[in-house]
């Protein structure tokens, strides 16, 4: 009986030891720890993370395979991060994998939920791996959470920048395919506008217009706002100013298709409309510019 | 810097290098009006392709040279004015109204000639 005492003191005496030890690791130690524990069970735990993926029925704009396949790709990466501690290849990752998602339909909170979906089944496997050792799980979540939450940050941030890339080039896109300077006949410009004017966009036209008439020489430009709804102050202001503008290179402007909104628009902000020239609709327009040029057009034959 | 004013039959041609300064353009509005009266023309070009910038005062002093040109029976026309600059120009409120313009010198040229066919 004696010598079991005895025992059983010793293998205390050797547990404080142990105890002591693990107090000294540093951070860095255990994070390789549990690096190597996430490499480990990589398997098992990917498996986890995508079951979780389709429970939640996130990412349903992808088939399981390319599921599985970006799954990988972010296991690896997010272990790499925790290893390295350094997040510029992950954010390189981040970016790259949302040019190729975004343009399946790959929504925002998608993304964001399965990194957290991650996050969670990798926390939990170190619950369930540290449990016996509370103190250690504690040192380990310690080591864990500030990584796991930048890492978290990094990819949705990412996803992020990539989308507001996208908007801003596809606006730019749009802007340019929406105001085409056409040359109609020798010294005649017509610019049909269609859509939403803002601010940018009316400058951009008047840019546009300006160089135009410089390179083509042209006498008269027609601006046919048929299909503009509507138009603020600023941009009737806007509007205005091309018309001196392009008169201050010798042109004259005809704008044509104001709707009655915009017609009323006008007038409240009191243009002078004997210095804006305006006709109802394009075609009207066109033969006044066509006058004005001293053309005249007939018809010599029946259409056939 | 004075600006070069040149002769073309009954048209005087006046051609602004850059960055004049506000004497220089008083110089020229006295220059240009005296010229006027000498030669008897009945128009003036006055060319500013060469003006990155206008300011109020040039703007100013542009349409008094015209309206004085006016009142010995000639007419001046504006030409040169680049796009950047006329853009700047009517966001300043600047529009030289009352004052003939065109895109260049061949066509300020063919607006004179225009205006003065009827009248012969």
């Amino acid at each position: 009986m004696a010598k079991r005492e005895n025992s059983a003191k010793d293998a205390g005496g050797k547990n404080n030891q142990a105890s002591e030890l693990v107090l000294n690791e540093a951070p860095s130690e255990l994070l390789r720890e549990l690096v190597a524990h996430l490499r480990q069970n990589r398997t098992q735990l990917r498996e986890e993370w995508v079951g979780r993926i389709s429970e939640t029925r996130l990412l349903t704009a992808m088939t399981k395979d390319e599921i599985f396949a970006e799954a990988t790709s972010v296991y690896d990466s997010y272990v790499e991060a925790l290893e390295t501690e350094t997040f510029e290849a992950l954010q390189a990752y981040a970016r790259n994998l949302s040019e190729r998602i975004i343009p399946r339909g790959v929504e925002t909170h998608e993304v964001v939920g399965i990194v957290l979906l991650l996050r969670d089944v990798l926390a939990r496997s170190l619950f369930a791996k540290y449990q016996a050792d509370f103190k250690k799980l504690n040192r380990i979540l310690d080591a864990y959470e500030p990584a796991a939450n930048r890492i978290a940050n990094t990819v949705a941030v990412g996803f992020v920048q990539e989308r507001e890339r996208v908007i801003r080039q596809q606006q730019e896109a749009i802007r340019e395919l929406s105001t085409p300077v056409l040359q109609v006949r020798e010294r005649l410009l017509i610019l049909p506008i269609i859509g939403v004017i803002d601010p940018q966009r009316a400058r951009q036209l008047t840019e546009q217009l300006l160089r135009g008439i410089r390179t083509n020489r042209a006498k008269v430009v027609v601006i046919d706002i048929t299909g503009v709804a509507a138009m603020d102050v600023t941009v009737a202001n806007h509007l205005v100013q091309t018309v001196e503008a392009s008169r201050l290179l010798g042109a004259t402007v005809i704008v044509t298709g104001l709707s009655p909104e915009i017609a009323q628009t006008l007038v409240t902000i009191g243009v002078d409309l004997g210095k804006m020239n305006t006709v109802g609709d394009l075609q009207g327009g066109i033969e006044q510019a066509e006058r004005l040029l001293g053309y005249k057009v007939m018809a010599i034959a029946e259409p056939r | 810097m004075e600006v070069p004013i040149l002769k073309q039959g009954e048209f005087l041609i006046a051609t602004f290098q850059a960055a004049l300064s506000d004497a220089d353009l008083e110089n020229l509005r006295r220059g240009l009006v005296h010229q006027v009266v000498k030669f008897r023309s009945r128009g003036v070009i006055v060319d500013v392709t060469a003006m990155d910038v206008m300011d109020s005062f040039a703007s100013r002093t542009l349409r008094e040279i015209a309206h004085m040109i006016r009142l010995r029976g000639a007419e001046t026309v504006i030409v040169g004015i680049q796009p950047e600059v006329a853009f700047a120009m009517v966001q300043l409120g600047l529009t030289l109204e009352g004052v003939a313009t065109a895109l260049d010198l061949e066509e300020g040229l063919a607006y004179l000639i225009e205006k003065f066919k009827n009248i012969d």
